[in-house]
């Protein structure tokens, strides 16, 4: 799909014409004061300002939960000053511009920012939290079962209130029949004549002096049940869910001294690195969990250094090139040219015509993508049986690109024929009748009359086509997924974008990069940027000529 | 002037209160409602959109016996990385349904906490199932169904099962030539190749993936792809492929394969229980057997897969989600109800024994997958999936098999870290 989704000033507006500033006298400042509140206005200001306070509670709560204090600070300034500006009379041309203002800030600049930020981090999978975070996942997920220990029957119970005091575990143990009840000072032996055991569960159903908790009490208090650990001899009692619990010992330890996760079965440590978020042992192997750090410049120096990253870079940036001008090229040749058929006065039918054309506009692309790409199959698809051919249209580098080409053609040509056709009815026929009694050509007429006319209008358009096309994810994963591939690089296919190329680059691997994933989506922000920004001084240009 | 601006502040002050007393209400009002429902605590499970529904009334039971609130939430999009993801962001639910083969990553995200089994509960388990949940030593999730490839054949164009993929293949020419077929295998590769349905050729070709550590696990530093086996194992693919005999095609595809099957144009399918659904829609006799090997090859050895319950490391429940996933999820009812939602083999060998005989299929697909092996969940296999896959397709297409797998042995390499 070449259409962008917001693109600038979509509609289209005659050349020359720029809306008149019909030199209003300035108005004076007592004027102003005397401007009329009328009850719309007001109703409209109180709701929405009712509604940035509302909003604006409904976000700090979160934020005090989790101690945010500078975004508590940035939202109050932010909410207080909205308020100033809008109950103040003064300002007036803040007004118009903080909304904007501030949903660029949240919508633009903030996803930027944050993407630039996460590229000099390894967050990722395996880095994803804190180093906390990776500690208490390496110790819980190192807790066994005490070889030959007892498996309890568990009841949860408190000798205070069910909903707050302090838990306790009765135990029973399944074979010997002996009852216990455990807490963080140990385990104590019960006598058998205080509690009643069910035959049935073999757990513990009343005890004297203990309250006992059902499931649904129990489970209310989710935390502290698995916090409660039972100290032994051997390692300590933990609750299995609510019904039964078991003697385990965390094999790995944490131990801030050497900063280092230590293996009581064998005796390995694991000292954490710093530079990379992982705990590394001696021999180099590397604990799974990691958490997340910054590593400055090291993401940047791999894509410009790495041979898997930076060989195959320049090819893919000529095809992506080509493909984004292609793409951009041919449906506004086709759609203007469909555009300027249709404007033709001795044309019948038009309306049925264009009903027909913007058909491929209306359906979604995403199946729109998925047909093609079957339609393309060698053996099955439409293309090859229906004209008899043989072509392995994915499997050669070029027939790959020619069928994504084509693909891009059909699904953005109806976008470029509406805009044209609107640009079109805005050009004055006066200008081309007047060509044609000069004794111009029909070609040379819309050679210099027409088409110049029609670029000053869609040049912002083609641009923002342009950019769109040259990160357009979908049209080449939903059709070739970046291929053919040769036999010997399965990183870089024929009809890789760099968009797809480092989605494969980032999340191909063991799981996601999201670092190495921000730095080369700067790279590729900076390369749209700079093309956009250089066609749109070309642009100012021509509009400077022809106005 | 004066009275009209103080109006609009006073009434702006009212609506301020009003929205922040609204929203403040609103906060309160779902918490309150809860414990006037339920005294217990909620379980949230995350599963995807099949499974939420089979699970819905089993959950539902256990949360009425216990005085507790059960929500299955269908997430039916990428459900490893929003759990990831949510889990991180401390949203997550409590308990999770998903592949085995997550595991590794979603340990290296500290995502999912250990199971405690009892020895006896455990032994109610099919054994590859166990071995599949396991990981590092110790056992992740509570298996419930496995899965695995086999070879589906038109009876009434291939009566007999064939015993070596070159019968297969003598067949399906016979078959193409007889202009009853037009494919001799349906086994679906595509432009960049599937390693899940090769798998069982590249094992009897005497490839491997990766070696086994002394006990048993998979070693990430003893990589197969671009060893001499592998090599030889796609030199024997490549015979097979578009320059050779042309059973294996990349314009078949996972979209068009069972469809191709089922339209009776090929008589030899290579796929899962999945399958079977649309075999029976389209009133096809068929059979099930395992994926035949090269003569005088190696087993034919398909992939393993099991779906499991999971306890999350950072769920707000854990204790309700450890009872649950121990003690509920280990009864033979539910992995009935779970194999009627769809139909995979349960990992529980009383309700594999209890279904068994209403559908023969599942013992015939169960027999394929008897020497299969275990779907490396370590973290590594992420980065065979593609290289090994666009390997395949490229040699099917007739690539230089020694080149190509060599190439992709050292790509794979490049990004096991």
């Amino acid at each position: 799909m070449s259409a962008p989704l917001s693109g600038p000033g979509s509609a289209p507006q005659a050349p020359g014409r720029e809306p008149a500033r019909p030199g209003l006298p300035r108005t004076s400042r007592t004027a102003r004061q005397h401007a009329p509140i009328t009850a719309t206005g007001l109703v409209v200001k109180v709701v929405l300002l009712g509604l940035v306070a509302g909003i604006a509670i409904w976000a700090a709560f979160p934020l005090i939960e989790a101690e945010h204090w500078i975004g508590l600070g940035i939202l109050v300034a932010t909410t207080a000053g909205l308020f100033y500006l809008y109950l103040s009379r003064r300002h007036i041309p803040a007004k118009y511009l903080v909304p904007g203002t501030l949903f660029l800030i949240a919508f633009q600049v903030f996803p930027v920012l944050y993407t630039a930020s996460t590229a000099f981090t390894n967050f990722g999978d395996g880095h994803r939290g804190s180093k906390d975070d990776a500690i208490v996942a390496v110790q819980t997920s190192s807790v066994k079962q005490v070889p030959g220990s007892t498996e309890y029957n568990l009841t949860i119970a408190t000798k205070g209130d069910p909903a707050s005091g302090p838990l306790v575990f009765l135990l029973s143990d399944p074979k010997t029949k002996d009852v216990f009840a455990g807490d963080a000072d140990g385990l104590r032996k019960l006598d058998a004549a205080d509690v009643e055991v069910s035959s049935l569960s073999g757990k513990i159903t009343a005890a004297d002096g203990y309250t006992l908790l059902n499931i649904g009490q129990a489970s209310s208090r989710s935390d502290a049940v698995t916090a409660l650990i039972v100290p032994t001899d051997e390692g300590a009692i933990r609750s299995n869910g609510l019904t039964r619990a078991y003697e385990g010992k965390a094999i790995r330890a944490y131990d801030a001294g050497c900063d280092c996760v230590k293996d009581s079965e064998t005796g390995k440590t694991w000292t954490a690195d710093e530079e990379s978020g992982s705990f590394v042992a001696a021999d180099g192997e590397r604990l799974a969990q990691g958490w997340k750090v910054d590593v400055g410049l090291k993401n940047f120096s791999t894509v410009l250094t790495d041979p898997n990253i930076s060989g195959p870079f320049f090819g893919t940036l000529a095809w992506n090139f080509a493909f984004a001008i292609g793409s951009t090229g041919l449906t506004f040749l086709l759609g203007m040219a469909i555009a300027l058929a249709l404007h033709s006065p001795r044309m019948r039918g038009t309306n049925f015509y264009r009903v027909l054309l913007i058909l491929p506009y209306a359906m979604p692309s995403f199946a729109m993508l998925l047909i093609w790409r079957d339609m393309f199959n060698t053996d099955f698809g439409l293309l090859n049986n229906l004209f008899g051919l043989d072509v392995d249209w994915f499997g050669g580098n070029w027939s790959a690109r020619i069928a994504v080409l084509l693909v891009q053609l059909w699904l953005g040509y109806p976008y470029m024929f509406l805009v044209a056709t609107g640009a079109l009815q805005a050009i004055p026929r006066e200008l081309t009748e007047a060509t044609s009694v000069d004794g111009a050509s029909p070609w040379q007429s819309f050679r210099s009359v027409t088409l110049p006319l029609l670029l000053v209008a869609l040049s912002p358009l083609l641009i923002a086509s342009f950019a769109y096309n040259f990160n357009n994810v979908n049209a080449i994963l939903f059709t070739t997924e970046g291929g053919p591939f040769a036999p010997d690089n399965p990183t870089n296919g024929a009809t890789d974008l760099l968009i797809t190329y480092t989605y494969r680059l980032a999340f191909g691997a063991q799981g996601a990069e999201f670092g190495l994933a921000a730095t080369v989506s700067i790279f590729i922000f900076a390369i749209v940027a700079t093309v956009s920004a250089i066609s749109f001084r070309r642009t100012r240009k021509q509009e400077e000529v022809y106005s | 002037m004066r009275i009209r601006t103080a109006g609009v502040v006073a009434v702006l002050g009212l609506a301020l209160a009003a929205s922040g007393c609204g929203d403040s209400g609103s906060d309160d009002k779902p918490a309150a409602g809860e414990s006037a429902k339920a005294t217990g605590g909620k379980l949230v499970i995350w599963a995807d959109d099949k499974r939420t529904a089979a699970l819905k009334p089993f959950a539902e039971e256990f949360g009425k016996e216990n005085g507790v609130t059960v929500e299955v939430q269908a997430v039916s999009k990428d459900l490893q990385t929003n759990f990831v993801t949510a889990s991180q962001q401390g949203s997550g639910p409590d308990v999770v349904v998903g592949a085995h083969d997550w595991i590794g990553n979603l340990v290296q995200n500290g995502a999912i906490d250990p199971v405690q089994l009892p020895a006896e509960q455990k032994s109610g388990f099919n054994e590859t199932a166990i071995k599949a949940v396991t990981f590092n030593g110790q056992l992740y999730g509570v298996p419930y169904a496995t899965e695995n490839v086999a070879l589906i054949r038109n009876t009434e164009l291939a009566p007999e099962a064939p015993k070596t993929i070159e019968d297969l293949v003598a067949t399906g020419k016979k078959l193409k030539a007889e202009k009853k077929a037009s494919e001799i295998l349906c086994l679906q590769s595509g432009q960049n190749g599937d390693a899940y349905h090769i798998y069982p050729l590249y094992t009897s070709g005497g490839g491997y993936l990766f070696g086994t550590t002394a006990n048993g696990d998979y070693d990430p530093k003893d990589l197969g792809v671009g060893k001499p086996e592998s090599i030889a194992a796609f030199q024997k693919i490549a015979k097979l492929g578009e320059k050779g005999e042309g059973a294996l095609k990349r314009s078949i595809t996972g979209e068009n394969s069972i469809a191709t099957f089922t339209g009776k144009k090929c008589a030899f399918l290579v796929s899962g229980p999945w399958a079977v659904a649309d075999a029976k829609k389209a009133n096809i006799s068929y059979d099930i057997s395992p994926v035949p090997g090269f003569a005088g090859g190696q087993e034919a050895q398909p992939f393993v897969g099991v779906q499991a319950f999971y306890v999350a490391a950072k769920g707000k429940n854990k204790a309700l989600a450890q009872e649950f996933v121990t003690n509920y999820v280990t009864k033979p009812e539910l992995a009935v109800a779970l194999y009627k939602a769809e139909p995979r083999p349960p990992a529980l060998t009383a309700a594999f024994d209890q279904v068994k005989g209403e559908d023969p299929d599942l013992a015939k697909f169960s027999e394929a997958g008897k020497n299969g092996q275990v779907l490396p969940a370590i973290p590594a296999m992420a980065a065979i999936w593609d290289p090994f896959g666009k390997a395949e397709a490229a040699i099917i297409g007739g690539a230089d098999p020694a080149k190509t797998i060599t190439a992709a042995g050292k790509t794979i390499q490049g990004q096991i870290k």
